[in-house]
């Protein structure tokens, strides 16, 4: 790993220069919520003064420049009594993603160990993540976050430069030759001793602003054994069954897919849409049969999916920690909250 | 039972494994195919013969007994169904569908000629060189009937390679037997049919219960070494498995030799939509052919 600092203003220069050349997407202040505090969405940017790079955390993640929440898989046209399918991968240009923090990195990384580096890898998915540039920055850790304990709180790779504010400069991870070919065209330097110093003791201070906890031990085998437990019905009576939670979840990729005749009877398109597990028609089989159709079995499956199955696959669990499902849920079910109710076995009070 | 452990063979798995495509083209890759035939089996099934088009690829096609493939009708939609047709016959499939929704219904209008598209073969499939030099019971319940058509196709066409075959097979009345004009050429093979219905109509001469009491009657009284040496496939709804897989465990049939065929509702049929997870295990990669043991340990299987 190269390191590298740089002055604070020099930030702005690189951006114009990238701006100049590519498209950017970054955190913006997309309105106000009823205290007033700012609400914060990934948008494209043109102007560096529109880059919130001292953003909480953003309502929804990144997720629709890599997973959309709709995309044609594939066009038909009919020609004759057959027809011709026409595929394309939805992805044209390179896209420079500024600002996201370590949890939203990592969270790309676990869709790439399904979406990509398993069998039958997504072309949709890698067209798009292998057009990403991303510039990873330290975050401020939230009341609701949790990324410490799912392990997900630093980034080491999947992002191409990442910036730790130290004060009066940003000390920055280079990953890429792109990265360090980038930053050529502002002026940096080698990070001296005191600066090494200066970036544990940011880190050290961030770190010590994590308050949610999540025992994650043996939580696989847990989750087996309490797979009966009367906590999932208590979770399942408040949950409102709306899918929130997997729209806002940076690693929630489950879809559908349908296929429509367009208007003019000369074509059709078969589109994926994300689905979310909550969703009542999520494990219906043809004939009507649903293997899922209570509220806390599909619940269940969610933290079951996130928490045990992946972790079987790959060794480290789907959820990232950052919090979004339990922020946005309205019925107030947090990960955490159900998490330590199925290991201790009741609902706290 | 014998408490001994059997040598495991590493070098045949790995020739028996069969390779996954990691090509990113392959994932929305459809075989333009021809429906050539349409045979309709009762008033809800019909059996489709389709054909892949392009000469090449129908020669490059090949799956195993228990696979599935996706069945595509542009602008209507995709959707699972499993192979029904002999594994040695390659590049045009038989697929055995029931009207149940907007595809199935749509695809019983449009008959012979069409063209559809075909994706697969996906999933893993019932070990059938694994099952040589035993005995095999192959136990279906109504629609069930139409995977288990492969691994009675290949039976008959390896009919040396195994012992005793028998077939039971459970339907809700006479009306809803499948495949009823092949049952005459599966007894000449030599293979056993035990068919058993729940409700007889008028003209019923056979048995009349579930497909456990037949399966009592052939399992009861036979030596270790025939329980020690059968396989056992179970094709049907949930329901008829758990009670037939407990039978078989019952008389000690060691569970990775009993195979059960999950149904779910794909819609990638890759290991990406996570619609047919069980669980946690995706039933397109891992499934839909389980043993008994692994489907054991996957929660809400059945």
């Amino acid at each position: 790993m190269i390191f590298r600092t740089f002055k604070k203003d020099e930030l702005k220069k690189l951006v114009e220069i990238l701006a100049a050349h590519n498209r950017i997407v970054g955190p913006v202040e997309a309105g106000r919520d009823k205290h007033g505090s700012p609400i914060y969405a990934f948008n494209e940017v043109s102007d560096f003064n529109s880059i919130r790079l001292n953003y909480t955390t953003t309502k929804l993640p990144a997720k629709r420049y890599f997973l959309p929440f709709q995309e044609d898989l594939s066009s038909f046209r009919t020609e004759g009594g057959g027809w011709q399918k026409i595929i394309d991968y939805n992805a044209d240009k390179p896209l420079i993603f500024f600002g996201l923090h370590p949890c939203d990195i990592n969270a790309l990384n676990k869709l790439d160990k399904v979406l990509m580096h398993s069998v039958y890898p997504m072309p949709y998915y890698a067209a798009k993540r292998k057009n990403m540039f991303i510039i990873g920055v330290e975050c401020i850790p939230q009341t609701f976050c949790f990324c410490r304990s799912m392990g997900a709180d630093t980034a080491l790779h999947g992002f191409d430069m990442f910036i730790t504010d130290l004060g009066n400069k940003y000390f920055v991870e280079i990953l890429t030759d792109t990265a360090y070919n980038f930053l050529k065209s502002i002026r940096t330097e080698e990070p001296e001793e005191k600066d090494h110093v200066l970036y544990m003791k940011a880190v050290a201070e961030r770190n010590k602003k994590f308050t949610t906890r999540v025992d994650t031990t043996d939580l696989a085998k847990i989750l087996d054994m309490e797979f009966q437990s009367d906590v999932w019905k208590h979770w399942g009576e408040i949950c409102l069954s709306c899918g929130t939670c997997s729209n806002v979840c940076p690693t929630c990729y489950c879809y559908g897919v349908e296929e429509t005749v367009d208007l003019d009877l000369k074509g059709a398109r078969k589109t994926k849409t994300l689905h979310s597990c909550n969703l009542i028609d999520f494990a219906e089989v043809a004939g009507g049969h649903n293997f899922r159709p209570e509220r806390h079995s599909r619940l269940k499956y969610r933290y079951y999916h996130k928490h045990r199955g992946f972790v079987e696959a790959f060794e480290e669990s789907l959820c990232v920690g950052c919090g979004r499902c339990g922020e946005s849920c309205l019925a107030g079910i947090n990960v955490p909250e159900v998490i330590a109710s199925v290991r201790g076995g009741k609902i706290k009070k | 039972m014998k408490p001994e452990l059997k040598f495991v063979d590493v070098i045949a798995q790995q020739q028996r494994r069969h390779k996954r495509k990691n090509d990113l083209a392959c994932f929305e890759h459809t075989f333009r195919s021809e429906v050539t035939s349409v045979y309709p089996l009762t008033e809800m099934e019909t059996i489709y013969r389709i054909q892949i088009i392009d000469p090449e690829e129908r020669k490059r096609f090949r799956f195993i007994p228990g696979q599935f493939l996706m069945l595509e009708l542009p602008g209507i939609g995709e959707a699972p169904f499993s192979i029904s047709s002999s594994p040695s016959i390659h590049g045009e499939v038989e697929l055995c569908i029931r009207k149940a929704g907007n595809l199935t219904n749509y695809l019983a209008k449009v008959g012979r000629g069409a063209i559809v598209g075909i994706r697969g073969p996906f999933g893993t499939g019932f070990p059938m060189e694994e099952m040589h030099g035993q005995n095999i019971l192959l136990i279906a319940g109504g629609l069930g009937l139409a995977p288990l058509r492969s691994p009675i196709a290949y039976a008959q066409e390896n009919r040396s390679h195994f012992r005793e075959v028998n077939i039971i097979y459970g339907t809700k009345s006479p009306a809803n037997l499948l495949f009823t004009y092949q049952y005459d050429m599966w007894s000449r093979d030599d293979i056993n049919l035990h068919i058993i219905v729940e409700k007889a109509d008028p003209s019923w001469k056979g048995a009349v219960g579930l497909s456990t009491d037949i399966l009592m009657k052939i399992l009861s009284g036979r030596s270790d070494d025939f329980y020690h040496n059968t396989y056992a496939i179970v094709c049907g709804p949930p329901v008829m498995f758990k009670f037939v897989c407990k039978m078989l465990n019952t008389f000690h049939i060691p569970m990775q030799k009993m195979f059960v065929s999950l149904e779910r509702r794909m819609h990638c049929g890759m290991g990406k939509c996570c619609r047919c997870n069980v669980g946690s295990t995706y039933t397109c990669i891992k499934g839909p052919v389980f043993d008994y043991w692994t489907v054991m340990n996957l929660k809400e299987a059945i």
